[in-house]
C-alpha cells in the first residue's frame, strides 16, 4: 500500500485501508458503447514496426480497423485482415489451410515482417478457430526469419485497451528465462510513448535500479528475459493477464498507483525505488526536479479544473487512475469513475487514494448511464467518440477518452500535458461565441 | 478467406444502420457482440452528426454465448422500443450474432410490439454495405408502400417525382441532393418525397403519389425502384447527373419523364467546359488516369475525365460487382478492359501495371497512390472525414461540375512546373523527389515524400512492373531514362521493354529508348 508515502502531497482526502474490497461498483449490463480488443492494434503497430498484425474475422472486423485508422495514408500497411466467408463457414474449405494460403501471400509480399501476430475475433471465437495451433504450425514453417504469435481481440472477450493486455500475454510465453545467477532486473509491462519511455529510462539509471526493460520492446527481436529476479511494475492499468503471465514466470509484482501526475509518477518510482534499496535522500535527489516541474505544470491548469464535476463513462480502465489525478492534483469533484473492468488488486493502491464517496460503476448499460450523465450535468464527461458530439450538442462539455491511450501521459514531464487535455475543451468552450 | 488489407464497403448491416440513421423514426435493434458499437462512430465522427445514430446493440460477450444471448435481444429490443418510442423497428444480426442463429424477427415478433417490426436479413459472409443499405430501403418501401391488388397501371408522365437513393455516410449526398432537387425544381417539377435521408415512415407511404422515380445512387436505390416500377407503374430516372454532359442527359430523362417539352428548357450552367476549353487546360490532354469506386461514380467519372477534361482513360474498374456489365461496357468505349474487384491488393496491381499519371479513386486508392507518388483525389465512397466537408461540394449538378474540375485538377503538377522540371532536372528545390510545390507537403520542407522511419521498409521508389529477365538496360539507356518525368517514366520504361521484346533485342541502349518513343508515337 501506497497512500502514506507522499512525502509533500497537497491534497487531504479521507484515505481509507482498503476501500476497493469493502465499495461495490455499480454493476448494469446492457449496451456497452466500447471497443473491442482488436482497436489495441491501432497504436501496437507503431509501437513495433517490425510486427505485423493479422485479423482473422469477418469483414466487420476489417471495416473497424480501416474506419479507425484509415483516416491516416498507408504507404505500407502494418495490419490487414484474413476475412472468413461463406465456403469457411460451410466446410468447403478447411480453415486451416485457407490461414496458410493467406499468410504465405501475405509474407510474400511483406518479407521485412518479422513478427506475424494472429488475431482473433468474435467470428474466429465463436467457430473455435484454434489460432494458438496455427501459429505454432505456421511458427514451425517459417522460423526463424519470422515469430509467430497468436491472442485474443474479440469484443466478446476484451475490451479496447484489453487488446494490448492480450498481445504483451502472449509475448510472455516467449521471452527467455533469466540466467541462474541473474541479478534483480525491473520489467515496466505496458505500452508507453517512446518519449516517456525515455525519460523512465533515465530516472532508472539515476537511481541505480536495472537492468529495466519494457515491454512490449520496440522489435520483435528484443524480448527481455524473466525469472524470480524480475520485478514487475505496470505502466497500465489493464494488464491483468500480462500480470498473471509475468507472476507465473516468477516475476514479483510491485504494488503501485499508477504514474499518471506527480503523485502517481512518484509513488509508481518509489515502488521500484523500495524494492531496489535505493535510499529516499536518493530518490529525492533524483525525483524532486521532476516533481517541482509537475507540479509547476500542472498548477497552470488548477484554476480551469478545480471544483469541476466530471463523469467518467467506460473505455480503457484508465478512468479510475485520471480521475485520482484529477482529483488530488487539480482539485477536481467526480461524479462517477466508470470503467469497463475493475481489476481489485492492481487498482486498490488508486482506490485508496479516492474518497470513498465516488460512484464507481463497472461495466456499462449506456443509455441508464447516459440518463444519470445528463441528470448530474457535469462540467466535462470523459467519454467514448459515439457519444462526445450527440452530447456536445446536449450542451455537455466532453473529453474523448482514445485520446487519453493516444498522448503521452505518463511521467512527471507529461502531467501538464495530461492536465491539458481535460482543461483543452473547457477552454475552447470559452473561446468559441458561435452558437449551435 | 480472402487477405484483406482495405476493404471496400463495410458489412451489411452499416448498410442498414446507413438507412436507419438517414431517416425519421426508425430505430434499429442489431444482434452484435460487444465492440461493434464501433460503427456509430462512422456517424458522429466521419459524418459529424450530433446526435447517436438510432442503433441498439446487444453487446453480447463471451460469458453470454452459453444460453441466453436471445433473452438479452429480447430484452434490448423491448428497452429501446419503450425508451425511443419509434414509428417503426428494424432488427437485424451483425456477422457474428449470424453465426449464433437467434432469430431475431422471431423474437422481436414474439414480442408482441404495438408497432411495424420490419425483419432484416443480412448475409454477412456473402453480401456487403451496399447490398446491406439497398435491401434495407426496399424492405421499407414494400412494408409502407404496399402494393396495391392487381397489376401497377402504367404512370402517365407529369411533372412529380420522387428522388430515391441519397443516405447518410454516402460520397456527398447532402449537397448532391440540395443540387438535384434545385436543377428539378427549376425544370417545374413538385419534388414529392426525398428518401430515405430525412424521410419518415409516413413518407413512404406517400412514394406512390409521384409520378416517377429520380434514382440518384442505383446502389442504394436501385432494387426499391424496381418494386416500385413493378407494383406502382413508377418508371424511374437512373442517369446520375455526374459532369456536365450527363446532366444534360439526365435533364432530357427528366423532361420525358415529367411529360415536358426539353427543348424549351434552359441550358446548364456549369464553369467546367470554360474551364477546361481555356489554354491553361491543354497540358491536361492525353493525362493518363485509372479510375476505381462504386459503379455510379467510376462510370460518370470515366465519362468526365474523356469527354469533358481531354484525359486518357487507361484503367476503369469498380467493386460494385451488381452493375459489373455496366462498368465493362464503359470501359469498352475506352478500349480497355474493367475490373471488377473487391480485392484492395488486385486494384494495387492493375494500377501498377497501369502506370497512370492521376489515379481517381476512394479512400483506398489514397493508399496505393501515396505508396507510387501518383497524384490522387477521391471520387467515390468508401471515404474519411475529410470527404464530408463542410462547405457545399456536391458532385453532380452544373456546380458539381465545377467541384469536380478544382478537385481533380488540383493534385497534378501545374502547366509551368511540369514544363521547368523537363527542361532543368536537377534543381536543389524543385526536383523529381519533390511534390508539386503548389501542394501543402512541400511547403513544409520538403521532407514529406521519403519512405516512413521504418528500418524495413522498401525504398520510395516506384514500384514498376518487373523487368524482363531476357533484358538488360545499359548503365547509359538507364541514366537517360531517369530524364523522363517521374509520372511517366514508368509508362517509357514498360514502353521500351515492350519494343524490345518484339524487336528480339536482349540489351537495351539509349538508342533502343528512343526508338521505342518514335515507335510508340505514330
Amino acid at each position: 500500500m501506497n497512500a502514506p508515502l507522499f512525502p509533500r502531497s497537497t491534497a487531504t482526502v479521507p484515505v481509507t485501508p482498503d476501500p476497493a474490497g469493502t465499495r461495490q461498483p455499480l454493476r448494469q449490463r446492457g449496451q456497452r458503447e466500447v471497443f473491442c480488443g482488436l482497436t489495441s492494434i491501432i497504436w501496437l503497430h507503431r509501437k513495433m514496426p517490425d510486427a505485423f498484425f493479422l485479423i482473422v474475422g469477418s469483414r466487420t472486423c476489417a471495416h473497424l480497423m480501416q474506419s479507425a485508422a484509415g483516416v491516416m495514408i498507408f504507404a505500407e500497411p502494418r495490419f490487414a485482415t484474413a476475412v472468413i466467408d461463406e465456403r469457411d463457414l460451410a466446410g468447403m474449405a478447411d480453415l486451416h489451410e485457407e490461414l496458410d494460403r493467406v499468410v504465405e501471400r501475405l509474407l510474400a509480399r511483406r518479407p521485412e515482417i518479422r513478427m506475424l501476430v494472429l488475431v482473433g475475433s468474435c467470428p474466429s471465437e465463436v467457430i473455435k478457430l484454434d489460432l494458438g495451433k496455427a501459429a505454432e504450425r505456421l511458427g514451425a514453417r517459417h522460423a526463424p526469419a519470422v515469430r509467430m504469435l497468436s491472442y485474443s481481440g474479440s469484443g466478446i472477450e476484451t475490451t479496447f485497451t484489453e487488446g494490448e493486455d492480450r498481445f504483451l500475454a502472449a509475448l510472455v510465453p516467449q521471452m527467455p528465462a533469466e540466467a541462474q545467477d541473474a541479478p534483480p532486473s525491473l520489467i515496466v509491462a505496458g505500452c508507453l510513448a517512446d518519449v516517456v519511455e525515455d525519460q523512465f529510462r533515465r530516472i532508472f539509471e539515476a537511481l541505480g535500479i536495472g537492468p529495466v526493460a519494457f515491454l512490449p520492446p520496440r522489435s520483435a527481436g528484443a524480448l527481455p528475459s524473466v525469472g524470480p529476479q524480475t520485478r514487475l511494475l505496470l505502466a497500465q492499468p489493464y494488464l491483468a493477464e500480462t500480470a498473471r503471465a509475468l507472476q507465473g514466470r516468477g516475476a514479483q509484482l510491485l504494488a503501485a498507483p499508477f504514474p499518471l501526475g506527480e503523485q502517481g509518477t512518484t509513488a509508481w518510482l518509489l515502488a521500484a525505488a523500495d524494492a531496489f534499496g535505493v535510499t529516499r535522500e536518493r530518490f529525492a535527489a533524483v525525483t524532486d526536479p521532476g516533481r517541482a516541474r509537475a507540479r509547476t505544470a500542472v498548477a497552470r491548469y488548477r484554476p480551469m479544473l478545480e471544483g469541476k464535476r466530471l463523469f467518467f463513462f467506460p473505455d480503457s480502465q484508465l478512468e479510475p487512475s485520471m480521475a485520482r489525478f484529477l482529483h488530488r492534483e487539480l482539485g477536481c469533484e467526480i461524479a462517477e469513475i466508470g470503467s469497463p473492468f475493475l481489476h481489485r488488486t492492481h487498482l486498490a493502491p488508486e482506490f485508496a487514494l479516492l474518497p470513498d464517496t465516488i460512484p464507481i460503476s463497472e461495466g456499462q448499460d449506456v443509455d441508464r448511464q447516459l440518463d444519470r450523465c445528463r441528470a448530474e450535468r457535469p462540467d466535462l464527461t470523459v467519454c467514448g467518440m459515439g457519444l462526445a458530439n450527440p452530447l456536445e450538442a446536449e450542451g455537455l462539455a466532453t473529453k474523448w477518452s482514445i485520446e487519453l491511450v493516444f498522448t503521452p501521459v505518463q511521467g512527471f514531464d507529461q502531467a501538464g500535458d495530461l492536465a491539458g487535455l481535460f482543461a483543452r475543451p473547457l477552454q475552447r468552450a470559452e473561446r468559441l461565441k458561435v452558437g449551435i | 478467406m480472402q487477405l484483406t488489407v482495405w476493404t471496400y464497403e463495410g458489412p451489411p448491416h452499416v448498410g442498414a444502420m446507413r438507412i436507419a440513421a438517414s431517416m425519421r423514426g426508425v430505430h434499429l435493434v442489431l444482434h452484435a457482440p460487444q465492440g461493434d458499437t464501433y460503427a456509430d462512430l462512422l456517424f458522429t465522427m466521419i459524418e459529424r452528426r450530433a446526435s447517436r445514430p438510432p442503433v441498439t446493440y446487444t453487446t453480447f460477450q463471451a460469458r453470454d454465448l452459453g444460453s441466453d444471448t436471445a433473452e438479452i435481444f429480447k430484452t434490448a429490443c423491448r428497452e429501446a422500443v419503450d425508451r425511443f418510442q419509434p414509428d417503426a423497428v428494424l432488427v437485424g444480426a451483425s456477422c457474428t450474432a449470424e453465426l449464433l442463429q437467434d432469430n431475431p424477427g422471431g423474437l422481436a415478433d414474439a414480442l408482441g410490439l404495438a408497432i411495424p417490426v420490419v425483419t432484416l436479413e443480412l448475409p454477412s459472409y456473402q453480401k456487403k454495405e451496399n447490398w446491406g443499405a439497398a435491401e434495407t430501403f426496399y424492405r421499407l418501401v414494400r412494408t409502407f408502400a404496399p402494393a396495391p391488388a392487381g397489376r401497377a397501371e402504367p404512370r402517365a408522365p407529369a411533372p412529380v417525382c420522387n428522388i430515391l437513393g441519397p443516405t447518410s455516410l454516402g460520397f456527398r449526398h447532402r449537397d448532391d441532393t440540395v443540387e438535384v432537387r434545385r436543377l428539378v425544381e427549376s425544370l417545374g417539377i413538385t419534388v414529392n418525397v426525398v428518401a430515405p435521408l430525412g424521410a419518415g415512415i409516413a413518407d413512404l407511404a406517400r412514394l406512390p403519389q409521384a409520378a416517377f422515380n429520380i434514382v440518384l445512387y442505383p446502389e442504394i436505390a436501385g432494387t426499391a425502384a424496381d418494386w416500385l416500377m413493378r407494383h406502382h407503374g413508377q418508371p424511374s430516372v437512373t442517369v446520375p447527373p455526374i459532369g456536365v454532359l450527363a446532366c444534360g442527359d439526365f435533364v432530357a430523362a427528366v423532361a420525358a419523364a415529367a411529360g415536358l417539352d426539353s427543348e424549351s428548357l434552359q441550358e446548364l450552367r456549369s464553369r467546367l467546359p470554360w474551364y477546361s476549353r481555356s489554354i491553361d487546360s491543354t497540358y491536361l490532354t492525353g493525362k493518363r488516369v485509372f479510375i476505381f469506386g462504386d459503379a455510379t461514380h467510376a462510370i460518370a467519372a470515366a465519362r468526365i475525365a474523356a469527354d469533358e477534361l481531354g484525359f486518357t482513360v487507361c484503367g476503369l474498374g469498380s467493386y460494385s460487382r451488381e452493375f459489373a456489365r455496366e462498368v465493362r461496357a464503359a470501359a469498352a468505349l475506352h478500349g480497355i478492359e474493367a475490373l471488377i474487384s473487391d480485392d484492395h491488393l488486385a486494384v494495387e496491381d492493375a494500377i501498377v501495371a497501369a502506370q497512370p499519371e492521376l489515379v481517381l479513386g476512394t479512400q483506398m486508392e489514397r493508399h496505393v497512390a501515396k505508396r507510387l507518388r501518383i497524384p490522387c483525389a477521391v471520387i467515390s465512397a468508401p471515404t474519411h472525414v475529410q470527404d464530408f466537408p463542410a462547405r457545399y461540394s456536391p458532385q453532380m449538378g452544373a456546380e458539381g461540375a465545377n467541384v469536380i474540375f478544382d478537385s481533380w485538377v488540383h493534385p497534378l503538377m501545374m502547366g509551368l512546373e511540369e514544363h521547368l522540371l523537363q527542361m532543368f532536372r536537377d534543381d536543389f528545390e524543385f526536383n523529381d523527389a519533390a511534390e508539386p510545390s503548389h501542394l501543402p507537403q512541400s511547403a513544409m520542407g520538403n521532407a514529406a515524400p521519403k519512405a516512413p522511419s521504418l528500418p524495413l521498409a522498401e525504398e520510395a521508389t516506384p514500384p514498376l512492373a518487373p523487368v524482363e529477365a531476357s533484358l538488360r538496360w545499359a548503365e547509359e539507356a538507364e541514366s537517360e531514362l531517369r530524364k523522363i518525368p517521374f509520372l511517366v517514366r514508368g509508362k517509357a520504361r514498360r514502353n521500351t521493354e515492350k519494343f524490345a521484346a518484339e524487336q528480339g533485342l536482349v540489351n537495351i541502349t539509349v538508342e533502343t529508348l528512343y526508338d521505342a518513343k518514335a515507335h510508340f508515337s505514330r
